[in-house]
C-alpha cells in the first residue's frame, strides 16, 4: 500500500495560511518577534514566534457558542492548520456522516495552560463548580484532536501523540503507518503548541533559550551559524493529510509527495543520550532505518529539513547526518532549518517543518537557512557552505528526509519522495 | 421581578446555547431544554453559570436535577430571591 501527501496546513509565526507561509518560505521572512510582557516576567530571552490570529479569522473555524471560554490557543492553531490541510485535500467533511475510513493523529507537547491556569485558580477558590463544561474539553491532552473530530466527523482512530519536539514527525510515522496497514483511507497528522510564558518558562529556566539579541529580533543568530547559542522558543501548528495512493487517484487528488518510510528510536537515555541530549548512536540508526524502510540509497536525498534549532549542538546533529549518510563535504545534501524564521516551535515544530519540506519538495526550492552570515566553523568542517543556502535555491528535488529530536531522548525520520 | 421579567432575561441565555439547527422561536416555558431544544446535556451546567451571575443566585445540586424547562428555572429563581 502506497501513501501520498494530499493536502497541507499550517498556523506559523510567520504564516497562518499555506499561500503567506510559501511566501515567507522563499523570502525568508521571520515570525520572530519581541514580546513586552516577556520582558516584564524576567524572561532571559525575550523574542518568541506566535502566530497572529485575528477575531474574525477564529470565526471561521469556530461557532460563538465554540468561543465562548474558549483559551487554548493549542486548539485554535490545530484547529486552524487541521482544518486547511482537509479543505486543501479536498476533502468533505463536517456533514451529517461519520467519516469511518478519515483519521486524526494530532500531536500536542504542554498545552492549553491558559485554560488551565484558570481553572486552577478558580478551584483554589473554592469555586470548582465555576468550572462548568469547557475545562475539561480544552485542558485534556487529546483536546485539538476532539475538537477536529467533532468539525470533521472523523470516525477511524482519534488521537493524540506526544514524543516532546519530535510528536509532529512522529504523527505523521504514525498515520502512515496506519494507511499502510489498511486500517484508514486518509488520516489527518500533525501537530500542535501553545506559545507564551507559562509554556517556555521552563526552557528559559534551563537556559537553552538565546538572550542576546532581546531588542533585536532579526539579529538573532540562526541555526547552524558560529553564534548560535540559544534557541528562540515558538509556537503554532502544522498538518497534512496521508491518503492512500489508491484513494488519491480515485478522487483525483493533487499529490504533494510520498511518504516512502521512515523510523521512531529512543537512545535509551544511555551512550551520552539523556532526558535532554540526544544518543548520537541511535540518532545515526534511526536516520539509517528511515532510509531502509524507504528502500533508498544514502546518495539519493537531495535535501534535509533539520531539527537544527541553533544550540551548541548544530554540528553535532550535522555529524551525525554525515555518519549516517556516510556523506560530507560537497557530496552532503542541501540542509536548512526553519526555526531562524518561526522559532522553535516544540512540539508543533516536527509538522510545521514537515509542512515546509513538502513545499519545496512540491515547487523545487530551497528556502534561505535565515541569520547564518557565518556558518559555525566544526559544521563548515564537515560540509560545503554550499549544502547550507543562505539566499532561496531553485532546484529540483526528488528524495528529501525530515528529522526532529525530542526531551526524552527521543527520534523520528521520515523520507518523502516526489510522485 | 415578576415571572415575566424573569422569563425575558432567560431566553437570550438559552438562546446562546441552542444548536445551529434550532431557532430562537422554539423557545417556550415549558420546552425541555436537553430533549426537545437538544442543547447539549453538557451545557447545562453553562446555562446555569451564565443565570446564577444574571441573578446573582447560586443553584445547589438538587436545583440542578430539577432543571428541565425554563419555568423550572423561573420557580428556582423566585423561590431563591423572594
Amino acid at each position: 500500500m502506497r501513501v501520498v501527501i494530499t493536502g497541507l496546513g499550517v498556523c506559523a509565526p510567520n504564516g497562518t495560511s499555506v499561500s503567506e507561509f510559501t511566501e515567507s518560505l522563499k523570502n525568508g521572512r521571520s515570525g520572530i518577534a519581541h514580546f513586552p510582557e516577556l520582558e516584564s516576567l524576567n524572561f532571559s530571552c525575550q523574542l518568541g514566534g506566535i502566530p497572529e490570529i485575528s477575531e474574525e479569522k477564529k470565526r471561521e473555524y469556530f461557532t460563538e457558542l465554540q468561543l465562548r471560554n474558549f483559551d487554548s490557543n493549542g486548539i485554535l492553531y490545530g484547529v486552524i492548520a487541521g482544518m486547511d490541510a482537509l479543505k486543501d485535500a479536498n476533502i468533505n467533511v463536517g456533514g451529517e456522516e461519520a467519516l469511518y475510513e478519515l483519521g486524526i493523529i494530532m500531536g500536542a507537547g504542554t498545552t492549553s495552560v491558559a485554560k488551565f491556569r484558570e481553572s486552577i485558580y478558580k478551584i483554589d477558590e473554592g469555586k470548582v463548580r465555576r468550572l462548568g463544561s469547557t475545562s475539561v474539553p480544552q485542558t485534556m491532552a487529546s483536546g485539538v484532536s476532539a475538537y477536529l473530530g467533532g468539525m470533521t466527523g472523523a470516525a477511524n482512530m482519534v488521537t493524540t501523540n506526544s514524543s516532546a519536539c519530535a510528536t509532529g514527525t512522529e504523527a505523521v510515522l504514525l498515520g502512515y503507518e496506519r494507511i499502510k496497514a489498511g486500517k484508514a483511507s486518509q488520516m489527518l497528522c500533525g501537530s500542535t503548541s501553545d506559545g507564551g510564558p507559562y509554556i517556555w518558562g521552563g526552557f528559559d529556566a534551563m537556559k537553552v533559550t538565546s538572550y542576546k539579541h532581546n531588542q533585536e529580533p532579526e539579529k538573532t543568530a540562526g541555526p547552524l551559524s558560529e553564534a548560535a547559542s540559544g534557541f528562540i522558543p515558538g509556537s503554532g501548528a502544522g498538518a497534512v493529510v496521508l491518503e492512500s495512493l489508491e484513494s488519491a487517484l480515485a478522487r483525483g487528488a493533487k499529490i504533494y509527495g510520498e511518504v516512502l518510510g521512515g523510523a521512531v528510536n529512543s537512545g535509551g537515555q544511555r551512550n551520552g543520550g539523556s532526558m535532554t541530549a540526544p544518543n548520537s548512536e541511535a540518532v545515526q540508526k534511526c536516520i539509517i532505518a528511515a532510509l531502509k524502510d524507504s528502500n533508498i540509497n544514502k546518495n539519493e536525498i537531495d535535501y534535509i529539513n533539520g531539527h537544527l534549532t541553533a544550540t551548541v549542538k548544530d554540528p553535532v546533529e550535522i555529524e551525525n547526518w554525515c555518519l549516517a549518510l556516510d556523506r560530507k563535504g560537497k557530496d552532503f545534501p542541501y540542509i536548512n532549518s526553519l526555526k531562524g524564521m518561526t522559532g522553535h516551535c516544540l512540539a508543533a515544530s516536527g509538522s510545521i517543518e514537515i509542512v515546509s519540506a513538502l513545499l519545496q519538495l512540491d515547487n523545487n526550492f530551497v528556502f534561505p537557512n535565515v541569520n547564518c552570515d557565518v556558518i559555525h566553523n566544526e559544521v563548515v568542517a564537515l560540509v560545503s557552505e554550499n549544502c547550507i543556502p543562505r539566499k532561496m535555491v531553485n532546484t529540483p528535488l526528488n528524495i528529501i528526509a525530515k528529522a526532529s529530536f525530542g526531551f526524552g531522548d527521543v527520534n523520528a525520520c521520515v523520507i518523502f519522495k516526489k510522485y | 421581578m415578576t415571572t415575566e421579567d424573569i422569563y425575558a432575561k432567560l431566553v437570550p441565555i438559552v438562546k446562546t446555547y441552542l444548536p445551529e439547527d434550532v431557532n430562537e422561536s422554539a423557545i417556550t416555558p415549558t420546552s425541555d431544554l436537553t430533549r426537545e431544544l437538544n442543547i447539549n446535556s453538557a451545557h447545562l451546567v453553562d446555562v446555569v453559570l451564565d443565570v446564577e451571575d444574571a441573578f446573582d443566585v447560586e443553584f445547589d445540586n438538587a436545583d440542578m436535577e430539577s432543571l428541565r424547562t425554563l419555568n423550572d428555572a423561573v420557580a428556582i429563581i423566585q423561590k431563591k430571591i423572594a
